[in-house]
């Protein structure tokens, strides 16, 4: 990777820490360009803009739990069996980076105005989705989980993980996150099962 | 070869359809083809021959066409009171050529699916796939339910001026067979961004997802030699059946297999999640020209 691409990188994951916990308006590319100790020209030959920066992270963290599910999917283990690992790998990123789902829920799902130029429907976040298509693609044809609408099931499934991770963020668990793992990995694997 | 090869062609379990098929070819290739073969029999065209006079005969021919699924059982089919098996076996061996038309002869098809025969089999089962035909040529497979008319036509005409045709590896002539349905396919803009077509008929949409169509995945030139030189059936809104394919006729031949939404198949040559990515993509823009009506006159 060139020295500019791993700059970019690192200016993606600062800005992700900054856009999750002050918002996407109420972070500016001043205080990106201050946290890393870079000028504000500087920052524009990276980035053209706040809003190309904010689509590049959208790809960047939705990317990383894309690599987690590949990994998953790569498995040798029943698809009940790969519920309940990436849920595993989710709440253990949730904990280790929050920043890579806060970004996805506070800024890319509540600022759908900024992401409506490039980054419509499945365009920036389509590596994951389609690991989610796998997913639930190989676990239907080995009838594991029964065949519904997709979306019903893809709601079902990143509804409940985006859900939870919600309300770690919002620190109202009794327990741990890691805790709760197998109990909503359970419940999505009843959500999607076969049935008789 | 002589300059009027001969040709036999000979009807086992069959519909008939093959022979239609060759009967609506271009009309002025039909005319060439009979000025420039000899027919020496046809259970439907010819009438100065019979098949025992075939039989009978010690002549060689240089074309055995066989039109049909064959079997050894007489119970289910009895020709010159010898099975269809026996009647082929016999004239191979004075045969140049050995060419089975239409799917039914090729893979048995749908005479095949008959539960209680299990000895309903291709023409390639009975003669062997090196056959024991005089030029010692491979049994050459013409798929296709019925097979397109020029096909036969054209693999006729390669043997006649060079004495062999190359042939993949379900015995199918390349040239006619190493395109799918898909190429040429007028629907192709419509396949690009998922635009569905909403029912059989319409020239607007894409075939594949809702209708089952099987043009991405099936070996034939369909829609790059036309059928009566004019159209093909997903041109008219016909999903491609896949008529080529050893696997025909399948079940459920007007649904497309999916899973939680997502086709079991994908098309030939690319990845389920490389092409999961591209459809997810494609899905996101919405063409206001392939969403209309192509011609819409109130407008």
């Amino acid at each position: 990777m060139s020295a500019k691409e791993t700059k970019k990188i690192s200016i993606i994951e600062k800005s992700l820490k900054l856009f999750s916990k002050k918002g996407f308006y109420n972070t500016t590319i001043p205080d990106i360009a201050k946290a890393m100790k870079m000028s504000v020209g500087n920052m524009y030959n990276y980035f053209p803009s706040k809003e190309e920066l904010a689509k590049c992270a959208i790809k960047y963290s939705t990317n990383v739990l894309a690599q987690d599910l590949r990994e998953v999917n790569n498995m040798d283990i029943s698809s009940k069996e790969k519920i309940y690992e990436f849920t595993r790998k989710y709440f253990k990123r949730v904990k280790k980076t929050p920043e890579i789902i806060e970004y996805f829920l506070r800024v890319y799902l509540s600022n759908r105005e900024v992401f409506n130029q490039g980054c419509e429907g499945f365009l920036c976040v389509g590596e994951f989705v389609t690991e989610v298509m796998i997913l639930l693609d190989e676990g239907a044809a080995k009838k594991e989980f029964r065949d519904q609408d997709f979306f019903a099931a893809f709601g079902m499934f990143m509804g409940s993980l985006g859900g939870f991770a919600f309300l770690s963020g919002e620190k109202v668990l009794e327990k741990d996150l890691l805790d709760y793992s197998d109990l909503i990995a359970e419940n999505i694997y009843r959500a999607l099962k076969y049935e008789e | 070869m002589r300059n009027k090869p001969k040709v036999v062609w000979i009807q086992a379990l069959t519909c008939n359809g093959n022979t239609q098929s060759l009967l609506s070819s271009n009309a002025s290739r039909f005319e060439q083809f009979l000025n420039q073969f000899e027919l020496v029999y046809h259970p439907s065209l010819t009438h100065h021959t019979t098949l025992n006079d075939v039989l009978q005969s010690n002549a060689s021919y240089d074309f055995l066409l066989i039109e049909g699924a064959l079997t050894s059982n007489t119970q289910f089919l009895t020709l010159s009171d010898q099975s269809s098996t026996a009647i082929v076996e016999k004239l191979i061996k004075r045969s140049h050529y050995v060419i089975a038309v239409g799917s039914c002869a090729s893979y048995g098809g749908v005479h095949a699916k008959f539960e209680h025969n299990d000895d309903v089999v291709g023409v390639q089962s009975v003669v062997g796939k090196k056959s024991a035909c005089k030029s010692g040529h491979d049994t050459i497979n013409l798929t296709g339910c019925p097979v397109h008319p020029e096909w036969i036509l054209q693999t006729l005409y390669t043997l006649k001026a060079k004495g062999n045709i190359a042939l993949d590896d379900e015995q199918r002539p390349i040239e006619l067979y190493s395109h799918l349905a898909h190429h040429g396919c007028t629907r192709n803009e419509y396949f690009e961004w998922k635009v569905e077509s909403k029912s059989f008929g319409l020239k607007e949409g894409c075939l594949f997802y809702e209708q089952g169509c099987r043009g991405p995945m099936t070996h034939s030139s369909c829609n790059k030699i036309l059928w009566n030189d004019t159209s093909s059936k997903t041109r008219v809104g016909m999903p491609c059946i896949g008529c080529t394919e050893t696997d025909f006729p399948r079940e459920n031949m007007l649904e497309t297999k999916k899973n939680i939404g997502i086709p079991a198949e994908v098309p030939l040559g690319i990845s389920k999640r490389a092409y999961l990515s591209l459809t997810g993509i494609a899905k996101t823009f919405k063409i206001e020209r392939l969403i209309g009506k192509l011609i819409d006159e109130n407008r």
